[in-house]
């Protein structure tokens, strides 16, 4: 059934759909692509709207959509009045600012990519302010960071540009990171992530020990965001972002975000000491200082990004305040500023965009030039500074009634003295951004001839200032709007009514205190300037990069302390740490009693231990003498197969012990092309200190063995032993876990085996086509290579062998299901009976007499793995299940088949081919150095020269 | 027997850290082999060690669990037999690429310092089989 709030995640994600078309419909051309841009925003402003009315009846619209819900992380969206107003200033700028940067951007500009990138971003503001779950908010939240981090790096070419992009995306994505933990406290205290839980539960969080660091980590991710003092020097340097960008970011969104959040966490946060004392503060300090630097800065943006941050300032003051007057004063303000500050920032892109400069000391005069842009800019100017009829002057007002009747640690005066301060430096740069820049005498060294824009160009702001001017002198038409979000930030019912005239109160004498005083200012500016410039201060970028550097180098130090290369001392290092944490853990710890009995020991199991012991002795000592550890090394393969045998492992010592065997071969075969023996190269001291690594480590992984050998447990296997046959057919427990309860497993084990082997043969690829492979083709290796390489008597008995080998393989694969064997021992088996075949004969000779493709058998074996366990669907059961039954053919006795069989098919196939095709690699390495084909199976005669018979064939 | 286990774990754990630790390819790939048998033992030895109770089962239904060795750490240890072999085989194709390309098959990078009198410079010290200057041969 269709309802309403199913259009909250629509809208939700609509701009990442529209994300995905304006890099295909810049090919249409510039408009077109701006006009695709514009639709995702219009539908979702269409369908906002559309929900609108519900909203400001009080309907408060939810939708979920379950998505991780063991991590309490669902895809919940709900809209109430601050989502919605919000959501309304995001994707109304956001058209706004589609149509102005469509004129805005040069021809050179990737515009595809700017649509995108705004798109994205919008959509992350958008998911913020619609969130119903704060994990949900942690992940949009993040990818304002990321994508406002393209947006403000768009111009690529300028170092400014990406500079400004790393500071906002370093101090933003740090302040995002200790926003995540503070949620996760939030979520811990409330015992849920869904923001309606968590708002109603506010006496709950004010109340736990852990408010105050979920408080502090919270802000910290706000005050980042919203570029508050200390952190707030990020946000002149993005004003490197083409001017769009910084109207949007600057205006409706990105510094809003962290006010929407304050205002969002209101009920749930505020109104203790801890909140008033720590964004009150903050805000005020913030308010003041952007004020100042804003007076000072000669850059027309540089000017307006201090005036944002004084106004973000306000804002999170106001919100500190945690009364809902105040929360009131806040909402109207957050609609203001939007509309002016947007406009401000689109004339002075105009202005940049027709003198080719932002220098205020370079401009002047331009109202007689630029008539329409003057007026804009005067308007939305004479709003930020706070003059009457215009809307500024309404949330400034109610901004400084608040700061007046506000004590702060018991001074009833300080917040409205500096507040007034605030304002007062407000006007000063106001007016100097109307009267520096437009007021004058013309000048005739303008970088550029100034005239007004196109429409286009101006369209946009005119629309904010109209609604600046309308709400200005008709302020009770934002009473609604105000009051629908005021009540969503407190979860009070309020009053709202603006009005003009107060009659004469507090707030109206600091309200003239700061116009007169601000125009005062404004006459002194020169000789302030003067004083300004020659004061030193400090330089927020410098102390950042210093900071930086600082971390890196401490960090390059670090790491190539640890990692200067030599994997020797990485290893050493991961053991000794791997051992030290294992054994704390182990002390710190409690194992329990021990409960089992220890088994005897038979006289013949204690010889092959001694064997093993010795072996593993001997292959330490050995083995720099490579051939000899390798001989050594199947000694203790072949003592653990019987170790699998005595300890009823039967599966186990087959499969081992066929490994064994290839592995020593594939060795062997490499050891032909290494050095046969390893120099001492490392120093008694080192290897002392090695051995005595090793041993602890030993000593530690024993320990550990045997105190769990030694204790019950408690184990999932009883379920396997009791439905391997009523469930998988099959009596061989290990073998139907294989193929059929963790067929899965098996089927991902076997894709790796083969991806092993065509990696090898890749690699092998690439080495003999490069410098290696000329190298190997000059290589001498005469040296070593047998008189008698294919030896009679081998030939003749491999040849003998292969049947009997090919039938013991297939034995061991048919009942693997029901005793010892399958697919990968038959593999296995078969690898070693061919293998036999290419050692007796040569691996070139054999694999000319050899039909079937080694990658084809990989292939095949995965595939038919796949099909089976497709084929359970088939039986609508899940994945990899077993279906068998028991089949009579005459003359054979009846016999069980099941589809295990074709699975265990699979893993056959696929152990072969890749076995194959890793000694494949290698002997390509052996023809590629030289050696011959031979025409004939063996050698007849082998005193004869080896070159006499057979056929040299030149590789390659 | 617990015992002698955990002691052959121990043992082959102690070897094969001990040829990881040394310095040229061939040592590291007969120290894996050594590793790989010891994390296999035990993971093996997870499910506890039985004599003579394979996981075969021998009636259709299973009414004495303690009649059989717990199988899952079996299954687990045969693919785990078989993937080791896996990647012993593409670290000797690695170790072989290295001391092809190379000439030598350390598995340390030189440092940095002597990077510059490293060049080729200790190829002469060892004895190769493989001769690095390409030799005269007939076209």
């Amino acid at each position: 059934m269709f309802s309403e709030s199913s259009l909250l995640p629509i809208i939700a994600i609509l701009p990442f759909l529209g994300a995905l078309v304006p890099g295909v419909m810049i090919r249409a051309g510039r408009t077109a692509c701006a006009s695709f841009a514009a639709v995702p925003t219009i539908l979702a402003l269409v369908l906002l709207g559309s929900l609108a009315p519900g909203v400001m009846d009080g309907t408060v619209y939810t939708a979920e959509l379950t998505w991780m819900p063991q991590l309490g992380l669902e895809a919940a969206f709900f809209l109430d009045g601050l989502g919605l107003l919000f959501a309304g200033m995001i994707l109304g700028v956001g058209l706004l600012i589609t149509l102005y940067a469509r004129f805005y951007l040069s021809g050179d500009d990737p515009m595809g990519q700017f649509y995108t990138y705004l798109l994205l971003f919008q959509g992350a503001m958008l998911g913020i302010v619609l969130s119903d779950n704060i994990l949900l908010l942690l992940v949009f939240w993040e990818l304002t960071s990321l994508s406002s981090f393209l947006l403000i790096g768009y111009w690529k070419h300028l170092p400014e540009g990406r500079q400004g992009a790393r500071m906002a995306l370093t101090v933003t994505g740090a302040g995002g990171l200790a926003m995540i933990g503070g949620m996760l406290i939030l979520g811990n205290i409330v015992g849920s992530y869904n923001l309606t839980d968590i708002l109603a539960a506010g006496e709950q969080i004010k109340a736990s020990d852990w408010y105050t660091p979920a408080v502090l980590l919270i802000l910290l991710g706000a005050f980042t965001k919203s570029a508050q003092f200390p952190f707030h020097f990020w946000l002149p340097h993005a004003m490197a972002a083409p001017t769009p960008v910084s109207a949007y970011l600057h205006s409706a969104t990105m510094v809003k975000a962290g006010v929407f959040l304050m205002a969002r966490m209101w009920p749930a946060l505020a109104g203790t000491d801890l909140w008033f004392y720590t964004v009150a503060t903050v805000g005020l300090i913030t308010m003041v200082l952007g004020a100042v630097i804003a007076l000072f800065k000669d850059d027309l943006k540089a000017l307006l990004a201090f005036s944002t941050v004084s106004h973000l300032g306000l804002l999170t003051m106001l919100l500190g305040f945690g009364t809902a007057e105040a929360a009131i004063a806040a909402v109207f303000h957050i609609i203001n500023h939007l509309t002016f500050k947007a406009a401000l920032f689109m004339t002075a892109g105009i202005i940049d965009h027709e003198t080719h400069t932002r220098d205020i000391k370079r401009l002047g005069g331009l109202a007689k030039l630029m008539p329409i842009t003057a007026t804009i800019g005067t308007i939305a100017a004479l709003s930020m500074a706070g003059i009457p009829l215009f809307n500024g002057f309404l949330s400034k007002e109610a901004m400084l009634y608040e700061a007046a009747h506000t004590t702060w640690y018991e001074n009833p005066w300080i917040v409205g003295a500096l507040s007034t301060l605030g304002a007062l430096f407000s006007v000063a740069y106001s007016l100097r951004f109307i009267f520096h820049t437009f007021g004058g005498k013309v000048r005739n060294d303008y970088p550029s001839h100034p005239h007004d824009p196109p429409l286009g160009l101006w369209a946009s702001p005119a629309i904010l200032c109209v609604l600046v001017i309308a709400i200005g002198v008709a302020p009770f038409l934002a009473d609604d709007v105000v009051r629908m979000a005021a009540q969503a930030v407190t979860g009070e019912d309020l009053e709202v009514h603006f009005a003009i005239w107060h009659g004469v109160n507090t707030a109206l004498l600091m309200s003239i205190a700061a116009i007169v005083g601000g125009a005062i200012l404004l006459a002194l500016h020169r000789p302030l300037d003067r004083a300004w410039l020659a004061t030193p201060r400090p330089e927020a970028k410098v102390i950042f990069d210093s900071v930086l550097g600082g971390i890196v180098s401490v960090m390059r130090s670090l790491t190539t302390g640890l990692h200067n290369g030599a994997i020797t001392r990485y290893l050493a290092v991961f053991v000794a740490v791997t051992t030290a944490v294992g054994v704390s853990a182990y002390f710190s710890g409690d194992a329990g009693p021990q409960t089992r009995e220890l088994l005897p020991v038979p006289p013949v199991v204690f010889i092959g231990w001694v064997l093993l012991m010795a072996a593993v002795v001997m292959v330490v000592m050995f083995h720099r003498t490579r051939f000899r550890a390798l001989v050594v090394i199947g000694i203790i393969g072949l003592m653990i197969s019987g170790g699998f045998i005595y300890l009823s492992a039967p599966d186990l010592a087959l499969t081992q012990i066929s490994v064994e065997t290839v592995t020593i071969l594939l060795l062997l075969l490499a050891l032909h092309f290494l050095p046969k023996e390893t120099h001492a190269e490392s120093s008694p001291l080192r290897r002392g200190s090695d051995a005595t690594i090793a041993i602890v480590a030993g000593l530690a992984v024993a320990g550990l063995a045997f105190a769990f050998m030694t204790r019950d447990f408690s184990t999932i296997s009883d379920f396997h032993l009791a439905n391997a046959k009523s469930g998988g057919g099959g009596t061989n427990v290990v073998n139907v876990i294989l193929v059929d309860f963790r067929g899965y497993d098996t089927y991902g084990e076997i894709i790796v085996l083969g991806i092993a082997g065509l990696a090898i043969f890749a690699l092998m690829e690439t080495l003999l086509n490069g410098p290696a492979g000329r190298r190997l083709r000059n290589a001498d290796l005469s040296a070593d290579r047998s008189m008698d390489r294919h030896p009679l008597m081998m030939v003749v008995a491999t040849r003998l062998m292969l049947p009997i080998a090919m039938m013991v393989g297939i034995y061991i694969f048919l009942r693997g299901h029901n005793e010892p064997g399958g697919g990968f021992v038959a593999g296995l088996v078969f690898s070693i009976a061919l293998l036999m075949q290419y050692m007796a004969s040569g691996f070139a000779w054999t694999t000319r007499r050899q039909k079937i493709e080694y990658h084809g058998m990989i292939g095949a074996g995965v595939l038919i793995a796949g099909l089976t366990g497709i084929g359970s669907w088939m039986a609508s059961r899940p994945f990899m299940t077993t279906s068998y039954g028991y089949f009579h053919f005459p003359p054979i006795e009846e016999f069980e088949l099941a589809t295990a069989m074709l699975f265990d098919l699979g893993v056959f196939l696929c152990v072969l081919g890749s076995v194959m095709l890793m000694l494949y690699g290698l002997s390509r390495l052996a023809r590629h150095a030289g050696e011959t084909v031979n025409e004939e199976p063996m050698e007849y005669d082998p005193s004869r020269s080896p070159d006499a018979a057979v056929v040299t064939e030149e590789v390659r | 027997m617990e015992l002698l286990v955990a002691g052959a774990i121990g043992a082959l754990t102690a070897g094969g850290i001990y040829l990881i630790l040394r310095l040229r390819a061939f040592a590291v790939i007969l120290g894996l082999a050594l590793l790989s048998y010891a994390v296999n033992i035990f993971l093996f030895a997870t499910g506890r060690l039985a004599v003579n109770k394979p996981p075969i089962l021998t009636g259709y239904k299973v009414t004495d669990f303690s009649a059989y060795t717990d199988p899952l750490p079996q299954a687990l240890v045969l693919t785990a037999i078989v993937i080791s072999f896996g990647m012993t085989a593409v670290l000797v194709m690695f170790a072989l690429g290295a001391y092809l390309e190379s000439g030598d098959d350390k598995i340390d990078m030189p440092a940095p310092d002597d990077l510059h009198e490293d060049d080729g410079a200790d190829v002469g010290e060892q004895t190769l089989v493989i001769e690095i200057e390409p030799k005269e041969r007939g076209q």
